[in-house]
């Protein structure tokens, strides 16, 4: 089906005379570059366009491929960097050398490389959509060969070996020819046979996540902050060190140094968990900002389809996306120059419906074949001026149930990750209150809110301090600061780039929580006793805590300064 | 090439033209006047029925008659080496009273993405000689690192004392300045180019200069010649390119002239909406390239419209780039210079350029601990002047000194003060000895012997 292009403005460009359908893939000009019909109005479609659109002229041909925009699903994903629409970022360094050129195109899945393919059904076997008929090592994550969720019938023939992703894998009775790769339309939620309510945490090694905040594998959550307050390294923390199977981090329309950053990172570093390298479980996908913003405003939808995908093997998929606002961004300079009716702030009137279409793709799930699986949605939002009031992060406050409130006040005096404690919140807790039972301690909860109430009573006499001075205060106020102090410095500041203390287990943040409650109660035992503050507060052992987090041998430590501390309190209890 | 006589409309920088044959996006375009003088122009909107061009040198002098002529292809720039030591106009052209350029190459002023996997992270510190900038928000190659400043602020003194004292440690590699002047004063012109020409750094510099009478809309393209010609000197040369764009917000406002013009959808406060992305293609225009021995780094300029750093303009040219340099007027008004509030600036990719073997293994520890202290010592300010220094307590005291020697001893240097890395850090130590050594958290107790003031005594 062939046309002729009628208009280019930019990224938008009016097509004539070709039959299209909503969202069909088109290819434009005599380059061929990849477009897809956000429009239609008689004889005209509209068409974003994902590449540069310089020099193409009316009259050129187009072509609709009738297909909608679809990434390929199958072994190779992982360790994968894709651009916004699936093309792989090292096969376009090849073809067309260190900048990106228009019209080359790429498949996403390797077409040479062979994989080892060991079915785990035989023939007369009846499968439905979703069913695993075979699996293929992929990195130390095997990867689950699927029935598309649209085919079922009964295995004719099924053969193990070594195959590369085109070819057929099995064959079913109806002469239905089943490859390792699937194909799905990245708008489209790929099925499920029903969601779940979520009930473990997403461990992230980050204490004032994990510890105060957490989010439920399943869940959504939102980071805005203003810009330099931190929202990539958390964003990179949380990809780093989250405790799931597969990871997939999207960089939508940010700084190439940053991707150049992860890229070169993230081969280096070693899973906690597993000890092989992180990039082994990750799938990438860097639309920076100078590339074209069509393929910005589909970087976020093929990155939750291939989530997606390796949930319904029955993993647990973490997906990070920076930023949610430049891919609003997107939307309203597309919705522009469609010259559609603005909503706010000149936004599409659709954002909010977009934004949560988005996040309700997140979730813990029973897939087609029976199994649990979670997509976790964490989305960074970057505020125009760090004002929450805006649309993106209002919009997005609707629908996440956990929300990382960024503060440049903190980051300014360097205290991270600054994650504003008393305006982040997560309605997970009680969902999760079970697990941290089970897995942490009974008397978590008691810490937790222990601490979060000392972190409130520090702002509410902040206030006070502000007009009079600390030294005003009563004693046992003065030693609510301290504490507060203790929290905040040791417990809650995280230094993403120290080798111990970047990533911190559940066990070790409850010790030091503890540890720090310990002290809060000898103190204030001891003050009542008629202790002096200054001896209270100028004990060797508070100030040795604040290092522990730093070490290795980290229980060792801890339980010496520990005994230190039951020795100093003595020492002052036997002075009074 | 046809020449077309079917101007249909001419409407601010903006002239419609009809009948014609098809035209590509993004062409470059030439208008003939009356009286023989060309202007040109770039498609900003082509269909079959009309063509929208925007006219660089402004519409002035244009009327229906004009012959317009469509050249087939984008804007380009001729590039050679020859370009050293050449002042340009904002489009392109000899202002120098020299030759044309005789092209090398010919290439697309838009550039092109560069693929993130293709990119170098940056990691090589850039000395500055400015305290407050190698310490506390370290320069690194191919960083994009902007001046957030305001209207009667010595930011230009601090870019043209960056452009004359950068330097990598112990590397003698080739280097160049890129300036290009969007919008300036004759007069802001004439101090650049005499300091260019005082410090001898003119041979090693290209110029661009579109100056405040100049067409608005030429604007748009002077940033996009300056980081082609800084492409080129650096991946075709080898050369370490130090970009100089100033001022951008005179770039941002021509941007939304054009916006208005062409009646689009206004975005926050009448800058275009796709205001974000257009400045990305142009500040990302910075980085190392794998392989290749030639880098961009670049040193915007923007003055924050009433000191407002949530004004679209600094506030989405920060969400680019990597941190933010802020020019403070209340450090100004106190005599210090450079006047630079370090609280609100950053270095995005400060923690890759420094630490051991790069500047000194003390170095995050110092620039950490001292940021805290000035933190704090800063708030307590406010309440100074509410309960009066005796109110405090004796810790208290000690944070305010230290803000206040802090500003004096770390932030003030002379304007051609070119402090090394060890001095910076010196001053640093020199100033954390004052505080109790119990309260230097954020420093190790290994550090602390090897380098505090205290400790190197005995």
């Amino acid at each position: 089906m062939k046309g002729t292009v009628y208009r280019i403005a930019g990224p938008v460009v009016t097509v004539i005379d070709v039959p299209t359908k909503m969202y069909d893939v088109v290819k434009v000009g005599k380059e061929g570059l990849m477009g897809e019909v956000i429009g239609i109005e008689g004889a005209k479609s509209t068409v974003q366009v994902y590449e540069d659109t310089s020099g193409i002229a009316p009259g050129e041909p187009v072509e609709n491929t009738s297909m909608s925009l679809s990434v390929e699903l199958g072994p190779g994903l992982l360790t994968s960097v894709y651009d916004g629409i699936q093309r792989p970022l090292p096969v376009l360094l090849e073809k067309m050398g260190d900048f990106i050129e228009r019209g080359v195109t790429a498949p996403g899945l390797n077409r040479e490389k062979k994989w080892e393919f060991k079915p785990t059904v035989t023939k007369g076997t009846k499968v439905a959509g979703g069913d695993i008929i075979g699996t293929v090592q992929e990195t130390h994550i095997e990867h689950k060969i699927m029935v598309p969720p649209t085919v079922s019938g009964v295995i004719d023939e099924i053969e193990s070996g070594s195959f590369t992703v085109t070819a057929c894998v099995c064959k079913l009775t109806d002469g239905t020819e089943l490859t390792l790769m699937q194909k799905w339309p990245v708008r489209k939620p790929r099925p499920v046979r029903k969601k779940l309510m979520p009930d473990t945490p997403l461990i992230t090694g980050q204490r004032i996540l994990d510890g105060l905040f957490p989010v439920a594998k399943g869940g959504t959550a939102a980071i805005p902050g203003p810009f330099g307050s931190g929202k990539t390294v958390t964003q990179q923390q949380l990809a780093k060190w989250s405790d799931t199977e597969v990871v997939i981090y999207i960089g939508c329309g940010e700084r190439g140094n940053e991707m150049a950053d992860v890229l070169n990172e993230f081969p280096e570093l070693d899973d906690p968990k597993t000890g092989k390298p992180l990039m082994e479980r990750t799938v990438l996908i860097a639309n920076t900002s100078n590339m074209p913003v069509a393929a910005r405003e589909a970087s976020v939808y093929t990155g939750i389809t291939i989530a997606e995908y390796f949930r319904d093997m029955g993993y647990d998929v973490s997906l990070m996306a920076d930023s949610t606002s430049r891919w609003a961004e997107a939307m309203r300079e597309i919705s522009s120059r469609l010259e559609e009716m603005p909503g706010e702030e000149g936004y599409p009137a659709y954002l909010a419906a977009r934004l949560s279409e988005f996040y309700e793709r997140a979730g813990s799930v029973e897939t087609l074949s029976g199994v649990n699986g979670s997509v976790t949605v964490i989305g960074a939002v970057s505020p125009p001026g760090g004002d929450f009031s805006e649309p993106v992060t209002q919009n997005t406050l609707r629908i996440v149930k956990v929300f990382w409130a960024l503060d440049s006040k903190l980051s300014q005096r360097r205290h991270f990750p600054s994650i504003n404690w008393l305006e982040s919140y997560s309605l997970y807790t009680d969902a999760l209150a079970d697990w941290y039972n089970e897995h942490v301690s009974p008397d978590w909860p008691i810490l937790r809110s222990d601490a979060m109430e000392i972190l409130q009573k520090e702002s509410e006499l902040q206030e006070i301090v502000q007009l009079v001075g600390s030294d005003a205060l009563p004693e046992d106020q003065q030693l609510t600061l301290e504490v507060a102090r203790m929290i905040r410095e040791y417990f809650l500041q995280q230094n993403a780039y120290h080798d111990v203390d970047t990533f911190c287990e559940m066990d070790k943040q409850y010790k030091l929580m503890k540890a720090i409650m310990k002290y809060s109660d000898l103190a204030n035992t001891a003050l009542e006793g008629g202790a002096e503050l200054e001896d209270i507060t100028s004990v060797k052992s508070k100030d040795d805590l604040s290092k522990v987090k730093f070490e290795k041998e980290f229980d060792e430590k801890l339980n010496t300064v520990l005994s230190a501390m039951d020795k100093e309190f003595d020492a002052i209890r036997g002075a009074v | 090439m046809k020449e077309y006589k079917t101007i249909n409309e001419i409407s601010g920088p903006l002239i419609f033209v009809e009948k014609t044959e098809p035209v590509g996006y993004n062409e470059l375009v030439y208008i003939k006047l009356g009286d023989g003088t060309t202007k040109r122009g770039q498609v900003l909107d082509t269909s079959k029925d009309i063509v929208v061009v925007q006219v660089f040198e402004g519409t002035g002098g244009l009327d229906l008659q004009c012959g317009v002529r469509f050249t087939g292809e984008t804007i380009k720039l001729p590039v050679s080496i020859d370009l050293l030591g050449r002042i340009l106009s904002g489009s392109g052209d000899p202002l120098d009273g020299g030759p044309r350029i005789v092209p090398e190459d010919r290439l697309d002023i838009n550039g092109a993405a560069m693929n993130p996997y293709a990119r170098e992270p940056p990691a090589e510190f850039i000395q500055t000689g400015i305290s407050t900038i190698d310490g506390m928000n370290t320069l690194v190659r191919g960083q994009k690192l902007p001046i957030f400043s305001g209207s009667g602020l010595p930011h230009n003194e601090i870019a043209l004392q960056i452009a004359r004292q950068a330097k990598v440690l112990g590397s003698e590699e080739a280097f160049a300045v890129v300036f290009a002047g969007m919008g300036i004063t004759n007069e802001e012109a004439q101090s650049f180019m005499r300091d260019f020409e005082r410090t001898g750094a003119l041979e090693r510099a290209v110029i661009f200069l579109n100056l405040a009478d100049d067409p608005a809309v030429e604007r748009l393209i002077t940033p996009r010649l300056a980081l082609t010609a800084a492409e080129y000197l650096a991946y075709e040369h080898d050369m370490h390119v130090l970009v100089v764009l100033t001022d951008m917000t005179n770039y941002a406002e021509a941007l939304r002239q054009m916006g208005a013009a062409r009646e689009e959808v206004p975005g926050r406060r009448g800058y275009p909406g796709y205001m974000y992305t257009d400045l990305s293609m142009i500040y990302e225009r910075a980085g190392v390239i794998k392989g290749r021995k030639g880098s961009v780094t670049q040193f915007p300029i923007l003055s924050m419209p009433g000191d407002d750093i949530t004004h679209p303009i600094p506030d989405l040219s920060g969400y680019i780039t990597e941190g933010q340099i802020v020019v403070s007027r209340e450090l100004h008004r106190k005599g210090i210079y450079p006047p630079i509030n370090v609280l609100p600036s950053l270095s995005r990719l400060m923690n890759s350029g420094i630490g051991e073997g790069r500047t000194r293994e003390d170095h995050k520890a110092v620039s950490d601990q001292m940021y805290a202290g000035y933190a704090e010592g800063n708030d307590l300010r406010g309440l100074v002047a509410i309960v009066g220094k005796d109110a405090l307590s004796e810790r208290d005291r000690k944070l305010l000194e230290f803000a206040d020697m802090f500003e004096d001893q770390f932030v003030r240097q002379g304007k051609d003060e070119d402090r090394s890395i060890e001095t910076t850090l010196e001053i640093g130590w020199s100033l954390l000895a004052e505080l109790p050594e119990a309260q230097l958290t954020r420093i190790d107790n290994e550090m602390i012997n090897k380098y505090h003031p205290a400790h190197r005594a005995k």
